[in-house]
């Protein structure tokens, strides 16, 4: 008798489903040739002293299991970072928990605190692992969609509307991925408003594009307001800043009584982040303010050249200052988002993201990743004024 | 408002950028970047523009040598003399003042080693007030003007990355 599989699989992980956009991921990754716009993670190699550090780190025979939470210097080494640039202070013994990730500390936090049936809210379009995060925690996600029209940014109003007497915790993610919205510390106290007629809301926040901001040197952030220090748990790391996806490292920071129960979920199932990680971590934290400005620079400057491309594209874009994605509008160009990547890659070569795969809000949009060489992006943009030219004359 | 030195850092890194393309990079007006060049330039903060070449692939005897030249200061005038004399030679594409055990160090490049040789004995190390001298080859070029050789590293990245 063969075994009926589906039965054997958790209703929770079912219930989950598969990326809608599947079929398309399969065709651009088989597809030679490509211009990739498409991509979620740094164009540059780590920092050469980072990676060094790491290097040492196992020459130096570091090859063990670190503490649970992390190495005593690589916490200390982010609770100073996150004094320098943010002006908290965090307890290095408590306060902080070092993760295999940004990804591992969203879901340790959803594990940790949601009970079943507990209301999350989740500001879309937004990173494809809020909701199943939160669905694996056996929560309920209540999503709030932003619009271009308030630059995807999350609406005081909208939070206030969305809150119910089972919601638990909201969590956001700004600089966003996939629009590149920014909240500046004046928009988030209207944030902190709502969230302080609801004290019982703990909120994720996260931050892992913090230092990829274009109109401030310095990381706008809910933690910076110390009235809500003792419910936000900041979820950050170094993929995206420092280059350092492949490390697989990052942290969450918090009250301890919160940080505790997701180290406790840490310690059984990961034990903890890698120790080579974490030494690199230590360079990183320390001495990258430099290897980040330099890229944060070079972003920038294709920040400017890709808004510039949308405008010969015809294409309406509101202006994004984070991160290092765009989310221009495709609307009336008489197709969805999943044809217009779809014919985009098969007509003209180039992968881009429909704006739905980051939450049904983003149909209409498309993310398209300046994570990419100037020369990539200048040709795919100039492929994209061809390529809408061929559409509006479709529709004409 | 051009911020010059930005400016400075992407034409350091890209002399073929247009004024149009800087703007845009920059967020300025391309008439604004080209006044910001041409002032640059009179002020001689930008000195020229030249191609980094690999010319091992073209002459195979292609040398450089670094020459590293010990001299009298002279008085009222230090090394600017010797130095202003060095400089002239077209094959000299540097000259430095330097600290330590040395004093000028120049960087020469020819197509045989018996020319650079003969500039150092016939040229150099006659001059009034040079001490000694002391001739370095470079063997091979790995990285030059923050450019590095032969090195490629293809993207390996996944197709899409959410």
């Amino acid at each position: 008798m063969s075994i009926n599989y589906e039965d054997k699989i958790s209703e929770v992980v079912k219930a989950v489903p598969p990326s809608a956009i599947r079929k398309f991921f399969d065709l651009a990754s088989e597809m030679k040739e490509v211009i990739s716009l498409s991509i979620g993670e740094p164009d540059f190699v780590t920092p050469w002293s980072i990676r060094e550090a790491g290097i040492n780190s196992l020459i130096d025979g570091y090859t063990h299991y670190s503490p649970n939470a992390g190495y005593q210097k690589s916490k200390k080494a982010i609770t100073d970072y996150i004094s320098r640039r943010y002006g908290v202070d965090y307890d290095p013994n408590g306060d902080v928990l070092i993760t295999v990730g940004g990804s591992e500390g969203l879901d340790l936090a959803a594990r940790a605190l949601i009970n079943p049936g507990d209301e999350v809210i989740i500001v879309e379009p937004c990173f494809v692992a809020y909701k199943a995060a939160v669905m694996f925690a056996h929560g309920v996600p209540v999503v709030i969609s932003t619009r271009r029209e308030d630059d995807f940014k999350l609406r005081p109003e909208d939070l206030e509307a969305a809150i119910t007497d089972k919601t638990k915790m909201l969590i956001m993610g700004f600089p966003s991925n996939p629009t590149g919205a920014v909240m500046t510390m004046e928009e988030l106290k209207g944030i902190r408003d709502v969230l302080m007629r609801h004290p019982e809301i703990i909120v994720i926040s996260d931050e892992l594009y913090c230092e990829l901001n274009y109109i401030d040197d310095t990381p706008s952030s809910l933690i910076k307001f110390p009235e809500l220090q003792d419910r936000v748990i900041m979820i950050n790391g170094f993929s995206k800043s420092y280059a350092m996806t492949g490390f697989r490292i990052g942290y969450a920071v918090g009250p301890k009584e919160l940080i505790a129960p997701m180290t406790k979920i840490h310690q059984y199932c990961i034990m903890s982040a890698p120790s080579m990680s974490q030494f690199a971590v230590v360079e990183a934290a320390l001495n990258g303010d430099d290897q980040i400005r330099m890229m944060r620079d070079e972003y920038n400057h294709r920040r400017r050249v890709i808004l510039n491309g949308f405008k010969e594209a015809g294409l309406d874009c509101f202006t994004p200052y984070g991160a290092f994605y765009a989310f221009p509008s495709i609307q009336g160009l008489g197709v969805t988002s999943e044809q217009f990547c779809e014919r985009f890659l098969m007509e003209k070569g180039v992968a881009i993201v429909p704006g739905n795969a980051f939450g049904e809000c983003g149909e209409g949009y498309v993310r398209i990743s300046y994570a990419a060489s100037m020369k990539d992006i200048k040709t795919a943009m100039e492929r994209l004024a061809e390529f809408t030219d061929t559409l509006r004359k479709e529709n004409s | 408002m051009v911020d010059h030195i930005e400016l400075l850092h992407i034409i350091e890194k890209n002399a073929r950028l247009t004024p149009d393309e800087i703007a845009v990079m920059l967020g300025a007006d391309a008439a604004e970047v080209k006044a910001e060049i041409d002032r640059l330039t009179e002020k001689k903060i930008i000195l020229g523009y030249t191609t980094q070449i690999n010319w091992e692939k073209t002459y195979p005897d292609h040398v450089t040598a670094m020459i590293e030249v010990r001299v009298t200061p002279v008085r009222n005038q230090g090394f600017d003399h010797l130095s202003e004399i060095l400089s002239q030679y077209d094959k000299v594409t540097a000259c430095y003042l330097m600290s330590g055990g040395f004093d000028l160090m120049l960087i020469y490049e020819d197509d045989n080693l018996k020319d650079i040789a003969s500039f150092v004995y016939n040229k150099v190390a006659p001059l009034e007030g040079v001490l000694s001298t002391a001739t370095h080859f470079i063997l091979k070029k790995y990285k030059d003007n923050g450019i590095r050789f032969d090195h490629e590293k293809n993207d390996d990245r996944q197709a899409i990355v959410l």
